[in-house]
């Protein structure tokens, strides 16, 4: 399934400063792993080296919070990677 | 060619470069302006390459290599990252790439890092894919050595010496944890804390368990080390195992703690201290206000302050590990940043400052680089 992935200003050096791009995959983890293809580097900086999502990353399928990424689209065409940060 | 100091701040990379004679400094940047930098580092086996330790406050960490001397960046291919946790094992992941080291001058390209969560890794193509040293971060007894307590900052694996006769002889430190000694390049491990204190211990005298603030190595003597612990000024003089504490000359009033501890480039007895306040509740600001560096010209017998162009009064810098250094030319001179975002300068061996740039971020690396 062909994705929208809408990039957070803190990830866009990874996606030449592009908003939203494109991406393959049914899960979370299946467009995460396209996106790494097409712009190397970005899904470290989300994710860490256990497969969990950093604290201060999140991830929506449309509107849905995603918690797993083994979890499915489930029809939705957008992913939203989101930088969530408080404080000084 | 004239010295550039690097300044790794929290919210970014900057660069002083001297002019009219080192009477003036010329700032640049930010580079990265709203990442977090703790180290910048520069290859001393080609001078053109630089490494940078970063992050955000978002996004997870990762290494930058320049190889025209910092004027461009390219961030690595696989930074340092744990490996994958089996079932059972407490999952690790890299918070932060806390300290660069260049490997040895024989071997090209090696680089070592330091994390927190306390990890060891090591690049052998220049900084751009990172492997863990499996030798520590697998050892039997690392879940001991670093059990997790975390500075205020979190754990952190720091000052990683290479010998510099022997690419197999290496150091290393954590806070909290102790310093460790290796001489099999990495493959198995030893505590190396006898005679340092650990007085935030039920038992002062365990073998490993301590805090040393940072630990150097004397590139003309590489059987001295010196060491600044949360519990006083140390040196150790190899093959010897028990360091001493030569902090005990340093005045009573001032006593012997502080974070960065930097040496003389050809003289292996002088060093150079910041001191600041380890009483009560530990303020880790400059004694009643009043800032000072200390000098041993004598393996750390006798201490000396020095303090002429510091402010005399109402001055509570703090200075951080990596926020000092020592640079040959000239004559040598001292840097120092503090974490009001302040740089001074030391001419002639720390004998007067300077503050050479101001209203810089929170300031957490002062490397000097060619």
């Amino acid at each position: 399934m062909n994705c929208t992935v809408r990039v957070a200003s803190p990830l866009r050096s990874y996606t030449g400063g592009a908003q939203a791009v494109q991406a393959q995959g049914a899960t979370v983890a299946e467009l995460l792993a396209d996106l790494e293809r097409r712009h190397p580097g970005m899904r470290f900086r989300m994710i860490d080296e256990q497969g969990r999502i950093r604290p201060h990353i999140r991830l929506f399928a449309g509107s849905r919070e995603i918690r797993d990424l083994s979890e499915r689209m489930d029809g939705e065409r957008v992913l939203h990677l989101i930088c969530a940060l408080s404080g000084g | 060619m004239a010295t550039t100091l690097w300044i790794g701040t929290r919210k970014g990379a900057f660069a002083l470069r001297p002019a009219a004679g080192h009477r003036r400094w010329r700032i640049s940047g930010p580079q990265f302006l709203g990442h977090i930098i703790h180290h910048i580092v520069q290859d001393p086996r080609d001078p053109r390459v630089l490494l940078m330790a970063a992050k955000t406050g978002h996004l997870g960490p990762t290494v930058f290599r320049s190889s025209d001397r910092g004027r461009t960046w390219h961030e690595a291919a696989a930074p340092p990252a744990f490996r994958k946790t089996a079932d059972g094992e407490t999952p690790r992941a890299v918070a932060k790439v806390f300290w660069l080291t260049p490997g040895h001058a024989s071997q090209h390209g090696s680089w070592y890092a330091g994390t927190s969560p306390a990890g060891l890794f090591r690049s052998e193509d220049g900084g751009n894919r990172w492997q863990p040293v499996a030798g520590f971060n697998d050892h039997p007894m690392n879940a001991r050595w670093a059990p997790g307590l975390a500075t205020p900052d979190g754990e952190i694996l720091h000052s990683i010496l290479v010998d510099p006769r022997d690419a197999l002889h290496l150091y290393l430190a954590i806070s909290i944890g102790g310093v460790f000694e290796s001489t099999d390049g990495g493959r198995d491990w030893a505590p190396l804390n006898e005679g340092c204190a650990a007085d935030f211990l039920p038992d002062p005298t365990v073998p490993f368990g301590h805090d040393p603030h940072c630990v150097v190595l004397h590139p003309g003597n590489p059987d001295r080390l010196y060491q600044q612990n949360h519990c006083g000024i140390y040196r150790l003089d190899r093959p010897a195992r028990r360091w001493q504490r030569v902090g005990a000359a340093m005045p009573k009033r001032i006593g012997d703690i502080g974070f960065p501890i930097v040496l003389h480039p050809a003289d292996p007895d002088t060093a150079w201290v910041l001191p600041m306040d380890g009483t009560k509740v530990w303020p880790r600001t400059s004694i009643d206000g009043r800032p000072a560096v200390y000098v041993t010209r004598n393996a750390g017998r006798t201490w000396r302050r020095l303090d002429r162009g510091l402010p005399a009064k109402q001055a509570w810098l703090t200075v951080l590990r990596q926020a000092m250094c020592v640079a040959a030319r000239p004559d040598p001179a001292l840097y120092f940043g503090t974490t009001a975002g302040e740089v001074w300068s030391g001419r002639n061996g720390g004998a007067s400052w300077q503050r050479i740039a101001g209203h810089l971020p929170e300031i957490y690396s002062v490397t000097c680089a060619t």
